[in-house]
């Protein structure tokens, strides 16, 4: 039976494009450095704010967004809701603190992510659904 | 020192900031990240926290000395030096911020003053134990060797 060599199966492997909405530079650094770990190539915003002007001027389109839930300007949970208006049609995964309870937790699922994981942000945690998108 | 040597203190300084709860496991995750495109990336991330946390620090320390504490402005800060301590691995520190917020929370200014003081403590200890680590690699890289791997297998 053929099979495909590692050369073919690497070259038709999908890139995926991440947007990484976080205030902190730290993690910023952190999550982008995960992300080309993993074989993927990403895009950051500040803020929630800059999150929807990135997508209202239109030409980029991104497989996943990690959301940090508290940001200035525009906070993860009102930028999720806002993107979902825009009809974005991206996973959006939160990242949420330990400190945030359940109650805060379901209202930013709510507010339309596809998962919540919690920080620190790993390889581990992000992998399984960066297979689940390459999988799609 | 022998090239053995230099590295054997290596793993067991670090080894030794793991048992004291200095650092956890995320530090291994970061240096996990560390390959020969970026050589220099935990150190960057460190340097980048050690600028933020001092700036932090000096802005907390102003806001508590207010007549008026203001916890809305005190408690981004604490929420803040909290989420970065835990990226980079920063247990203690991470812990005295948890502490910090509680009060924070009670809007108790002398138990804001005495944890800014605990987290300061705690800070400055992660602080010269990561320099002296990075000194210790920066003396094997200069020496020829590599840096060896760590795993939590303690």
């Amino acid at each position: 039976m053929a099979t495909k060599s590692m050369v073919d199966i690497e070259k038709t492997k999908k890139k995926i494009n991440v947007l990484i909405v976080d205030d902190d530079p730290l993690n910023l650094q952190i999550h982008e450095k995960i992300i080309k770990a993993i074989g993927g190539t990403s895009q950051t915003a500040n803020n929630g704010e800059e999150a929807v002007i990135i997508h209202r001027d239109g030409g980029s389109s991104f497989d996943l967004i990690l959301m940090d839930k508290e940001m200035p300007e525009r906070d993860g949970v009102s930028t999720t809701k806002k993107l979902r208006e825009m009809e974005v049609k991206s996973m959006i995964v939160g990242v949420t603190s330990l400190a945030d309870n359940e109650e805060e937790r379901r209202a930013f699922m709510e507010a339309g992510l596809n998962h919540c994981l919690a920080k620190p942000l790993t390889k581990a945690k992000i992998l399984p659904l960066i297979n689940q998108l390459m999988d799609a | 020192m022998e090239l053995v040597q230099m590295q054997k203190s290596l793993q067991d300084y670090t080894k030794s900031l793991f048992l004291e709860g200095v650092l956890d496991s995320q530090f291994l995750q970061l240096q996990q990240l560390q390959d020969e495109s970026n050589p220099d990336f935990v150190s960057q991330v460190v340097t980048l926290f050690f600028q933020d946390s001092d700036r932090i620090l000096n802005d907390l320390s102003l806001s508590l000395d207010q007549q008026v504490v203001d916890f809305k402005k005190v408690d981004p800060h604490v929420h803040q030096l909290k989420g970065s301590s835990s990226s980079i691995g920063a247990q203690r520190v991470k812990n005295a911020c948890v502490v910090f917020r509680t009060f924070c929370e009670q809007q108790n200014v002398e138990g804001c003053h005495r944890c800014l003081q605990q987290v300061k403590q705690e800070y400055y200890l992660v602080k010269n134990r990561l320099e002296t680590l990075f000194k210790l690699e920066q003396q094997i890289v200069a020496s020829g060797g590599v840096i060896p791997a760590m795993e939590l297998g303690f």
